[in-house]
Parts: structure tokens; sequence; C-alpha cells
């Protein structure tokens, strides 16, 4: 099933909305502005009622998966369910209809919630400060580097290098050009870890950074993070903390207590705050005391008579949103951490570890496990067999599709051929669970006997495998009438 | 915990059936030294009912728009967000969806993007889109840093007409990569020719020219173009998407990147986020742009679907030789942008951007009868324009906020001298412009 395009809907003259009627003597466009600053002709935007709009979203949007609908296993992600009260508080206009340029004493509540924000996620990492900031992930990372950047230069030489396991997101090299700096790769060890003897060798005086997701992008914790803050920090570089899996950490233990001088966190994944299908998400950076002074712009403090901005900071690295970061989305995660409490932030690391073993143990028999340990909050698991049989793993990702699933995240970590990275996180009923293992036990079973189903799939989705190739071939990126 | 949905009893099945004890086990890979001693130091958790009753008591401490008259403006601009907007991104198919990897369950998302894409090139008169960014500011950095990327060269000219939150955004976005970034000053409000012609030279990557400008003036942009080229920079322009209702789009210009702050179309003030930031080109860099983008094709039935596409320019395969490290869109908001921009129409944006004209005229021409303010620059302009009142902005924004009315920025917040902002969106009235008027002139008495 397919749906038109908007613009094939377009029919002359029609509106979807009303203006409001103009309460001043009509004026024309040539009366008030120069012609040559004019454009010729309206954009050709289509034209259609508000119900033949209504009707076009809502049907494209009955073609979408997400999370109210089932389990979202994506590793690295973190889809976990987004607590409906969080959606319903954020549109109050006390939060939504806040223009950034109010006056301080106007707007005092919103900056009192950012402050306590920065408070309790201080808490929870371990971290002296925070910037809410950055509107995702890659934008912390790159936040974060510049200050590392700032604190080298600071001290007479901004250096060179950022050592990157090669378990890493892709965002962390990526990330690590921008700022300047050249990425170098360590290798994992047997053990999926860090490998500390080739640490050893990298780590040099031309070394600003190591950056180190914890758990790692295998699910596994890297145990000696001790004697790797110890290496890292005897050379006079910075540990970073990549914090998109703080979701197995929760209650349990802090990156401030592991050695970690900066680490990023995403609202959008351990905070609870709904993806939007690729954004708006919020990527906070917390720091130690040592790299406080290169905060962003502007910080938030509590004086005497309330809250206001510091724009007051020569040492800061400056500005990097237009305002102040994802307001809207830092309410949602405010609401979420509130209502949790320690108990609760606790508990759901406790649930993502165990639903994420559970699944590890039912499924281990039939896909290659390479790291055959307790995972934390996510493992991954290779397709090589099935591979063996002409199955691969994005064939098992979209026969996942006709058993009502979404897949795991595929082909990450680089390190693990075939991979499929599972993260089921804490808001999983157990029946979700042990749907996704016998439909996974399912596709091993029907990729021995009859691999061609599973090669062919999906089957039941509104359309069928679509044909990426085409797509970059053709580069058909826009409508035109 | 009322979101983790595992009773007790199953908990313990599950732990049996991975073979442990307790939980405990499974965290043995974590040192001893470094777990949490005692609890975090968290407040009490709330219910439904309390967390509701805490947040609007938190949002009361805010004086929203809604009850305040806003003439603000600097990037963010108090338009209505039509209901149907908010209907539709209200619907968790698309508020609780991961970015579109599947395409095949993913649908909804890919083609809204889609059209999001073919709508934003429709509006700015540009070849290619992509499927957005964080917000304007950023999206001006990284057409800078792409620009840097196209032709080599590491000088970028900003004109002072631009965004001073952008600039600033900006200056830090090349720290890294050690570009320059030199400013074009302004004359009598727009950016000033000769000075960009003397500093025009083959070591320029791009060009920065942001119109409407800060100051809300329309530049006169003549031939900026082919100017620009002659020494083969590129031209980037930061546009208001409201205004292209109206105004010459950045394509005719002969821009090479046009971006700009899509908050206005469809998305709340919301204090300063989340918004969107649209980022355009020519066909011939498409495979130099950042950001996502969502390209058609067809299904192995022959029938039309749509899938994200270049991501061989992404992050994720390209590592640290990407375009860049943005890895999301604004999906959300630029659905929001979507459905705004649909709602409206080929005629709705024209009839909505002679609105914010007019008022803006009217009370930009009652402002300047006012004893002692004289309107600043004679050059055209579009919704937003600068006072200069006779005494401190400070105190003048100050006095009217204690009456409801908000006017800014203050342009010293940006070391640009005595001065603010006033917008007018089409939801100011006659009504409204005649009581800042007032407010004005009771400041003026009073002084």
């Amino acid at each position: 099933m397919t749906e038109k395009l908007i613009f094939e809907l377009s029919g002359e003259g029609k509106r979807g909305y009303t203006l409001p009627k103009s309460d001043l003597p009509t004026q024309f466009p040539e009366e008030l502005l120069p012609p040559e600053v004019l454009r010729e002709y309206p954009p050709e935007l289509p034209e259609v009622s508000e119900v033949e709009v209504v009707r076009h979203f809502v049907n494209l949007s009955g073609l979408n998966y997400h999370i109210d609908k089932g389990l979202y296993p994506l590793g690295s992600c973190t889809m976990k369910y987004n607590p409906k009260i969080g959606e319903r508080l954020a549109i109050l206009p006390g939060f939504s209809d806040l223009h950034p340029y109010q006056p301080e004493c106007t707007v005092q509540g919103a900056l009192k919630l950012m402050y306590n924000l920065e408070g309790m996620l201080c808490q929870i990492t371990g971290m002296d400060r925070i910037t809410l900031q950055p509107a995702a992930g890659a934008q912390g990372e790159l936040i974060g580097l510049l200050m590392i950047r700032a604190y080298h230069t600071k001290r007479g030489n901004p250096r060179e290098k950022v050592i990157i396991p090669d378990s890493a997101h892709g965002t962390n090299p990526a990330s690590t050009y921008l700022a300047g700096y050249q990425a170098v790769e360590v290798r994992s060890n047997s053990q999926g870890l860090v490998d500390l003897d080739e640490l050893k060798k990298l780590v040099d005086e031309d070394v600003s950074a190591l950056m180190l997701t914890n758990p790692n992008t295998l699910g596994l914790f890297e145990s000696q993070i001790m004697e790797i803050a110890d290496i890292v920090h005897q050379a006079g570089a910075l540990l970073y903390m990549d914090g998109a899996n703080m979701n197995a950490l929760l209650g349990i233990t802090r990156p401030g207590d592991m050695g970690f001088d900066l680490v990023h966190l995403n609202l959008h994944k351990t905070f609870s705050t709904p993806h939007g299908g690729g954004g708006p998400g919020s990527g906070p950076v917390g720091v130690k005391e040592e790299l406080v002074e290169f905060l962003p712009l502007p910080t938030i403090e509590k004086g005497e008579d309330g809250y206001k901005f510091n724009y007051d900071r020569s040492h800061s690295i400056g500005k990097v949103q237009g305002f102040y970061g994802n307001f809207g989305v830092m309410v949602k995660a405010y609401i979420y951490l509130r209502m949790l409490g320690a108990q609760g932030l606790r508990k759901v690391s406790e649930g993502a570890i165990t639903n994420a073993n559970y699944l590890m143990k039912n499924l281990k028999d039939l896909y290659y496990l390479p790291y055959d340990r307790f995972c934390q909050h996510e493992f991954v698991l290779s397709g090589s067999r099935q591979k063996a049989k002409g199955v691969r793993t994005l064939d098992i990702a979209k026969r996942l599709l006709d058993y009502g699933f979404h897949p795991p995240t595929v082909y990450f970590p680089l390190i693990v051929p075939e991979a499929l990275m599972i993260e089921p996180t804490e808001t999983e009923p157990k029946e979700a669970l042990d749907g996704f293992i016998a439909a996974m036990r399912r596709i091993a079973q029907e990729s021995e006997e009859n691999p061609d189903l599973v090669r062919s799939a999906p089957h039941t989705t509104p359309v069928s495998r679509l044909d990426e190739r085409k797509a970059t071939k053709d580069l058909d990126v826009r409508w035109k009438g | 915990m009322c979101w983790i949905p595992i009773s007790a009893k199953e908990k313990k099945e599950m732990l049996s059936s991975i073979g442990v004890e307790s939980f405990a086990e499974l965290i043995s890979s974590i040192p001893p030294q470094i777990r949490i001693k005692r609890p975090l130091d968290l407040p009490t958790p709330l219910s439904e009912v309390e967390i509701s009753a805490h947040m609007r008591e938190l949002s009361e401490e805010n004086q929203d728009l809604g009850h305040n008259i806003s003439f603000l403006g600097g990037g963010s601009y108090d338009h209505w967000v039509p209901a149907a907007v908010s209907s539709i991104i209200e619907r968790n198919e698309y508020y609780t969806a991961y970015t579109p990897y599947q395409a095949e369950v993913s649908q909804g998302t890919l083609q809204t993007i889609y059209e999001y894409q073919s709508l934003i090139c429709e509006l700015t008169g540009m070849d290619v889109a992509n499927a957005s960014m964080y917000d304007g500011a950023s999206a001006t950095a990284e057409a800078a840093l792409m620009s840097y990327s196209i032709t080599g060269r590491d000088t970028i000219l900003a004109s002072d007409g631009l965004n001073p939150a952008y600039y600033q955004v900006l200056m830090t976005y090349v720290q890294g990569l050690g570009l320059r970034v030199r400013r074009i000053p302004l004359s009598a409000g727009r950016t000033d020719w000769n000075r960009l012609e003397e500093m025009l030279d083959e070591g320029v990557a791009s060009v920065i020219i942001q119109n409407p400008n800060f100051l809300g003036a329309v530049e006169d942009l003549g031939q900026i173009g082919e100017l620009v080229h002659k020494v083969g920079a590129l031209l980037v322009m930061v546009v208001d998407p409201i205004s292209l209702g109206l105004l010459k789009p950045p394509g005719k210009y002969g821009a090479d990147i046009a971006v700009g702050e899509g908050q206005a179309l469809g998305n709340p003030t919301s204090f300063g986020g989340p918004y969107l930031g649209f980022f355009t080109c020519r066909r011939e860099f498409l495979r130099r742009m950042p950001g996502r983008l969502v390209g058609a094709t067809t299904d192995s039935q022959g029938r039309r679907g749509y899938v994200l596409t270049l991501q061989t320019r992404e992050q994720h395969i390209r590592r640290e030789k990407a375009t860049s490290n943005i890895c999301t869109n604004q999906a959300l908001n630029a659905l929001a942008a979507t459905v705004y921009l649909t709602l409206l129409g080929r005629e709705g944006m024209r009839d909505l951007a002679l609105i914010c004209l007019q008022k803006s005229h009217y009370a930009q021409e009652r402002i300047a009868e006012i004893d002692g303010f004289k309107s600043v620059y004679s050059s055209p302009f579009f919704k937003e324009f600068v006072v200069n009142p006779p005494f401190s902005s400070e105190r003048i924004i100050e006095s009217l906020a204690q009456k409801g009315i908000f006017v800014g920025p203050d342009l010293g917040r940006f070391g640009m001298g005595n001065g603010f902002l006033v917008a007018t969106t089409e939801k100011r009235s006659k009504e409204e412009i005649d009581i800042l008027i007032e407010g004005l002139e009771e400041r003026v008495r009073g002084h």
C-alpha cells in the first residue's frame, strides 16, 4: 500500500488554514518593498484542504513501526517506552510558549528546571558541571572534544591525536576530525575489551584524549577501566566517555567515579525522551572541575535574586546553539527523573541488564555469540552460521519484520562480522521478549530449511524490500512537478 | 515502577533461565571499588498526580507568550501553530519511532521527509535539501564547513548582518579545523558591498549573507552571486522561511548553499528549542552535503517507496572521512514544518508574508512618530526592525515587560549599541501594536 505524495493531492485554490484578516488598510508588497527584492511567482507549494492534509499524514503514520507498537531492540539506541505524562506536561504553555529572549525574570521556572536537571545529571554521572546545550550525542561529542582542545591549549599544546577503540560509534572519529584531531584506533583484545598493551603503546604526549564507550558496543563492561584511566592520565591526556550506553550504569556506577573527565549523555536514550523519528534529541556533556571553565556559553547559575544565564566566562569554547539547547526535550527528561528517583533509576539498569541477558541466553545456541560472557544492557550476535547457508544478517533483519518485530542494529560494531546488536531495554514485558526469542529461533530454522523465504523477506510490510542501489543511482530526492 | 513491566515472579524465572541466583552475578565485571555504595542523592519520586502539580507550578513561574504581547524576534518568532500541525506531531506513530533505518516499516517517516525536502526546495528555489539539521545556527556553521571541504580554502567571510548568535556558533565550529572568519561590516544597516569587494579574493571559501539580516533589513543583493563566484567562492545565504512567501529566494541570487531557522514553520518558540535548521544546496554539491537524505526508489514489486540514501557520506560508514559528524535530524520538527507548509500552501505563504510585512510597517511608522524615536535605517525591511530609543533600551524592555509587552532582543546584549528589535507576526493585531505605542509614549513622558 502506498500513499500519494502531498503534491499529487494539490488542487488550485484550496487551502488548509485560514489566516487572520488584516485589520490594516490593504497595501501591496510593491508599495512597501522595492520590486527587485520580490519573488516573481509564489513558491510552488501544494494547495490542499485541512481534511486532506490530516488524512494524508494520518495514513502515512500508519506505515511506521514505533515503540508504542512493540519491541524495538536497536543496539546502542536504547529504544525504551516514553511515558505519556511527559508529552502531556511538556506542552504546558508555561514551557512551550516561552521566547528565548524574554527577560530572565519572566522565565524563572524554566531556568530553575534546567538548573535542577543539571544537578540531577551531575549526581547520576559523578560530574561537577553539565551543559545541557548540545542537541544530540554527536554535537555533545564535538563540544566535549573542543573543551579537550581548549584544556590542552591552555596548557601550551592542543596535542594532535585522539585514541578511539575499533568498536566505537562512527560519530567518535567523525567528531574527532571536526575538532581538529587525528583519530587513532586501538584494537580490542580477544575478550572484546580495550587491549591494554596496545593502549600503552599508543598513548604519548601527542594524545589529547581517549574516547571510550562503557559498557562498550559489545555490551561488555571495560573492567580494567581504572588501569585505562591511569594510563591516559599519566600521559596528561583526558578520558572521555561516550554515554550512549549509560542505561546499563544508572545507580550502579558513575563515569566520574571510574576516572572519566567528561561524558556526554543522550536524553533521548537513557532518559526516555521520544526519538521523534530521528530527533529532536539532546546530548548534555558533563565535565570534572578542571574543565568547567571551558563549558559552552551560557551556563545557568543560581543567585540570591533568582536564576540567571552567565555569559561572563572568558575561557569558554563559546556558543554551540542558537539559543540554549532543546529545552522541550529537557522538560521530558526532568519529568522522567523526578518520577523515578534513585531507586527507580537503579531498577531501570537492573531491568535492562536482566532483559538483555535473558535474550542472549535463549538465542546463543542458534546464533553465534563471539564474546560469551554475561552482557550488560546489550549484546552482539553474529549471523555467521546463517551466512554459511546463504542467509545474510540483513535477511534476518527483514524477516523479523514479518514477525512483527523491529530488527536489532545490524552490521555494527564493525569488529563482529554479520553483527546483530540487540538491546531490549527495561521497558519490555516478558511476553514481548519471549515473542522475539521465538521469532529469532524460527528464523534460524527457516534459514536451514527454506532460506529463500528469509532472503526474500519482508513479505507482510506495506512495501517489500526496497532497492537502495536504485535510490543511490537515481538520486531522486525531491518532487518535481 | 510501572514502566518496568517485569513482575518479581517473572524476574526470578528469567534469572533462573539465565542460570544465575541473583542479579549481582550479571554485573560481576564491574570492579567493586567503583560501585556506588549508597543510593544516589535524588529527590523523592513523584506520582503522576504529584508531578503534574509540580510541573504546573513550575510552568506558572514563567510568563508565557499567550498571556503577554510578544514583539520578540532575533531568530525565534511567535507565529501561530495551526491545530492540525499539533495533532499530527502528537501521533505516537511519528514521535515514538526511531530513525528510519528499516525502510519497509518506516515509509511514513521517510515519505514525510521526502515531502519536507521537496517543500523546502520549492520555498528556497534551491535544487536539493537535506532532512534537516539541529537549528539555524548549526546549519550555518555546517554550511561554512561544507564550503571549506568543497573549495579547500580556509577563509570564511561573514556579514555583520548575520545573527550574532549564529556568528558565535560558527566561531565555535571552526576552531577545531582552524578556519578563519572575517567579518564584512555593515553600512547603513546593510552589508557593505564595497568592503565585500575588497575582501573577496581567491583564499575565500564562502561568503555568508543573511537576508533579511539580523537588523531586519532586506539586503540589496543585486548580482551578489556573480561577484562571489568570480573568485571561485561559494555564496551561503541564511534566510527566514516566512519571508520567502514574498521575497526573492536564495536560488534566484545564485546561492550555492542556503540555510535557515525553520522554527517559524509550525514549531512553538519553546524557550529556544527544539527547532530545526533547514539546509539546501545546488545539485552538484549533493554528495558533499552534510546530514540525512531521503531518496525515492521502488520495492521488489515495482511500487514507489523511500529510503535513506547516500549513507556512504555518513559517519557510520565513513567515520573520520564523513561529510559531518551529524547523525540525526530534527525529524519531528521537520514534520511540523512539512504539515505547516502544506496547510498554508502556495497562496497562504504569500498572504502570511504580506500580513507580517504590513504589520511591521505600521508598527515602525507609528514608533517613528514618537518624540525622540527616529528610525535608524531607511533600508527596506520585512517583519522586523531596529528601534533606537532616546534612552536605555534595557530599561524600556524591562518596563514594557512589566506591562506584559515583550520587545527585543536588546542589541546591547550583542555589543551592537543601544537599540532593540521589534518583530511582528500575523498574530499581532493593530490594537496590540497600538498598546506597544502607548507603552513607549508613556515611557517617554515618564522619562
